[in-house]
């Protein structure tokens, strides 16, 4: 499997570059519409959408989507015809040229960007064509579309973006798209207010992207492109090669673009924004905060290999963040009681394990579970729409109950998707967790041994998921219903909801058959189509990372982690799934449980922290330099200066001609006399 | 007193044998024009009534015109000649200007107190 790359590896290595073997790019016009169409939508919904009829807003909102997915379908499909390395690339414009550095706006579909295209298009169309339903009665139809696509197109424009200056317009463009849909409802302050807090915390992640960027850019050799000589790859090369000071170097850089991926992929410390971004709407929280840009971190971490692997420091931070995170918002997640908050800390959760497979050294395992866990996660999140909706938005899991008779296709989806997240086999979410759990516990990147803490704390993590998910799915669809039931009796389905539901129920039950295990079958489809990417990693092919195939080992991993995840669903179940007079009553008042409902006071340490003493400082700048010294006495103080001397000079305008005449003669002999 | 002064008192002394015409020093014709430009000023500065003023002024330009004259002399040309022609007619033109106006002035006000007269305040 790894024959091909071997040779390729063996070529890069001629040319000194640690990296994976640069290709050659084919150019593909159809790409450039893959990213156009969206924000064409966006642009005509955005500007016409008032005048349009509905009809026509979803046509152009669903069908710029759709065709989007087609056109990079096709072209993903040309991709493979390619030899391994190669890439689709569209030359667009140079943007800017200094004679050191050239960057140009180009856009480029590689074997990692094309599972993400994929992803990102199809779950999109999907949850474009479920939103014609949910925000039918709202009046801001067209808005919400044109916001849809300009967020598709900023998302498409993030992945495929040649180089890191274009992805980073794309990055910011997904996270304006955030803002802009969480506080849709901006009339609701608290909406509004949980916009701004995404934004504000997004920004500290973006301005260390920035940095981060521009000390890449002392190392490149003329661009930040992903895939040519001159860019980040030779960079790794320069600074390798640099000594005890290179090295520090390149694990400041690789932590700055970590702290730019725990803003965007909510991970500790800055995960704050993306529970309260559930303020949204439901297909948003979908698409947006569980499937595509909370994953891009993700993303730009697996895009950046070379860089972060060539840092072991950077790599072991990233591990145990990501693990940390992963139990962190899990065990929150276990006594949530809002149906979106569960989902939102389980998103967190999620992200956590994609990090930590990247702290690990297992980008394919990450990619995978980001690809699974879009899957299920998408589903899971439209399927809770589809409970508010039925429900009049109605979110509290205490007021539902029963409803597994009233939406029965949200029932079976939501059910399979539990089933996913938890790792029960053999659905989506088993393969890619496993595969994450055995490599962060087998793996060595050279120059340190296997990852335990990064284990241990997603074993536990995985538990937690199960146990939670059940709960959520006991609590809403067993047992009793326990709310209004004059709204029990009209819940009701629609179809433009239960048909992307259906589809993504089917994704996440076999969507994780492209990446079996090597234990039960040789070919991980999907690690032999991202070998071009990530092939030259492997010890096996001269690269960093021993990755262990024992099988004995992975055996283990598995049974471990299929029998917590059964625990989970059972206990869950045991507890649960009853009726509402036989439900657990909650160990409110004990100091864990009420730890757990207010998040570990996280919110309240920022407040305290971070939020009250810039609260302070904008008071003191307001009260003291605003009002006070620019106001005072500057403006104030410049205005009286001027006046005090205008009464004073307009005592000499008395209006007595011999007095002007007198001050002139005196003048003019004064100055004679100087002048003789 | 002056250097000056003691300068054209040698002149004086020394200008026996010159003709009788060009016995006076150029020097002596300032002085004498300095002291009536500053008499002229005094008033015009000094005195309150509008009149006094207006012939303060006629004093100025006298003084000024002799020294046009003086100069004009010590030089042998006519260029002073010219000017001072044409400050009397200005002078005439002005004495006439003037007088209208403080005879208006006269009547709006029943005045021809300067001190009066502050319409250019503010």
């Amino acid at each position: 499997m790894f024959l091909a790359s071997e040779t390729a590896h063996a070529a890069a290595h001629v040319k000194g570059l640690l990296g994976p073997t640069i290709g050659e790019g084919h150019s593909a016009d159809l790409l450039a519409w893959v990213v156009l169409l969206p924000l064409i939508g966006a642009f005509i919904n955005g500007v016409f959408g008032k005048k349009l009829a509905r009809s026509t807003v979803t046509t152009i909102g669903v069908g710029s989507v759709l065709l989007a997915f087609c056109f990079a379908a096709y072209e993903v499909i040309r991709l493979a015809g390619l030899p391994d390395g190669d890439y689709l690339v569209v030359n667009g414009w140079t943007w800017f040229d200094t004679h050191e550095l050239n960057i140009s706006f180009s856009l480029m579909l590689d074997h990692l960007s094309s599972v993400m295209v994929l992803v990102v298009t199809g779950v999109g169309t999907l949850i474009h064509v479920f939103s014609t339903a949910y925000m039918r009665e709202d009046e801001g139809y067209h808005k919400f579309f044109s916001y849809l696509n300009l967020f598709m197109f900023s998302m498409l424009l993030l992945i495929l973006g040649k180089n890191l200056v274009v992805l980073f317009v794309g990055w910011e463009g997904v996270g304006l798209c955030s803002y802009l849909l969480i506080g849709f409802w901006y009339k609701d302050m608290e909406k509004a207010i949980a916009g701004q807090k995404a934004f504000i915390a997004n920004r500290v992640g973006d301005l260390a992207f920035l940095i981060a960027t521009f000390i890449l850019l002392f190392y490149t050799h003329g661009s930040v492109d992903f895939v040519s000589e001159g860019g980040v790859q030779s960079a790794v090369t320069h600074l390798q090669g640099a000594g005890s000071g290179g090295d520090m170097t390149l694990l400041v850089i690789c932590v700055l673009f970590f702290v730019a991926a725990c803003g965007k992929s909510a991970q500790i410390p800055l995960y704050v924004w993306l529970p309260d971004a559930m303020a949204g709407p439901t297909p948003v929280s979908a698409l947006i905060h569980a499937a595509t840009m909370v994953t891009a971190g993700v993303y730009m971490m697996a895009r950046m290999n070379p860089l972060f692997v060539a840092s072991p420091t950077a790599m072991t931070i990233v591990a145990v963040v990501g693990g940390t995170t992963a139990l962190f918002a899990a065990t929150i997640a276990l006594v949530q009681n809002d149906i979106k908050k569960v989902l939102a800390y389980s998103t967190v959760s999620q992200i956590g394990f994609m990090v930590l497979a990247v702290g690990v050294g297992n980008f394919t395992g990450a990619i995978f579970h980001l690809m699974t866990h879009a899957f299920f996660k998408a589903c899971l999140f439209l399927g809770s729409g589809s409970v508010i909706h039925a429900l009049h938005h109605e979110q509290d899991i205490r007021q539902m109950g029963g409803l597994r008779k009233k939406l029965p296709i949200t029932n079976i989806t939501f059910f399979v998707s539990c089933l996913a997240i938890s790792g029960i086999p053999f659905f989506a979410g088993f393969f890619s967790k496993d595969e994450i759990l055995f490599n962060a516990l087998t793996n060595e990147i050279s120059g340190g041994g296997p990852n335990f803490y990064a284990g241990i704390t997603g074993f536990i993590a995985a538990a937690c998921t199960a146990f939670y998910m059940f709960r959520l799915y006991y609590l809403t669809f067993g047992g009793t219903y326990r709310g209004d039931p004059h709204v029990y009796d009209h819940a009701h389905e629609e179809t433009a909801m239960t048909f992307p539901l259906a589809f993504l129920g089917v994704l996440a039950a076999v969507g994780g058959f492209v990446g079996i295990p090597h234990l039960i079958h040789d070919a991980h489809l999907l690690e032999a189509w991202l070998s071009p990417n990530f092939g030259w990693l492997a010890a096996t092919n001269g690269g960093p990372i021993h990755y262990s195939h024992d099988m004995v080992a992975e055996l283990i991993v598995i049974g471990a982690s299929v029998a917590i995840g059964i625990a989970g669903m059972l206990i869950a179940r045991s507890m649960y799934n009853r009726s509402a007079d036989r439900l657990p009553v909650a160990p409110v008042d004990a100091g864990w449980h009420r730890v757990l409902t207010n998040k570990y006071y996280v919110d309240e340490f920022y407040d305290l922290i971070f939020v009250r003493p810039l609260r302070g400082i904008a008071q003191f700048s307001y009260k003291v330099i605003d009002v006070g010294i620019i106001d005072g006495i500057f403006v104030r103080g410049s205005a009286m200066v001027v006046g005090l001397v205008g009464a004073g000079l307009r005592k000499l305008q008395n209006g007595d001609v011999q007095a002007y005449v007198t001050v002139v003669v005196v003048g003019l002999a004064t100055a004679l006399l100087f002048a003789a | 007193m002056l250097p000056f002064l003691a300068e054209a008192a040698t002149a004086v002394a020394s200008s026996t044998t010159s003709t009788p015409v060009h016995s006076i020093p150029l020097q002596w014709f300032l002085i004498v024009s300095v002291a009536l430009f500053a008499v002229g000023s005094a008033g015009v500065l000094a005195r309150r009534n509008a009149l006094t003023v207006l012939m303060s002024v006629e004093i100025m330009l006298n003084a000024v015109n002799l020294a046009f004259l003086a100069f004009a002399r010590e030089w042998g040309n006519m260029h002073g000649h010219v000017v001072t022609f044409f400050v009397i007619a200005v002078a005439a033109a002005e004495a006439a200007i003037g007088l209208a106006l403080v005879l208006g002035i006269f009547r709006h006000k029943k005045s021809i107190n300067l001190d009066e007269m502050n319409a250019l305040k503010n």
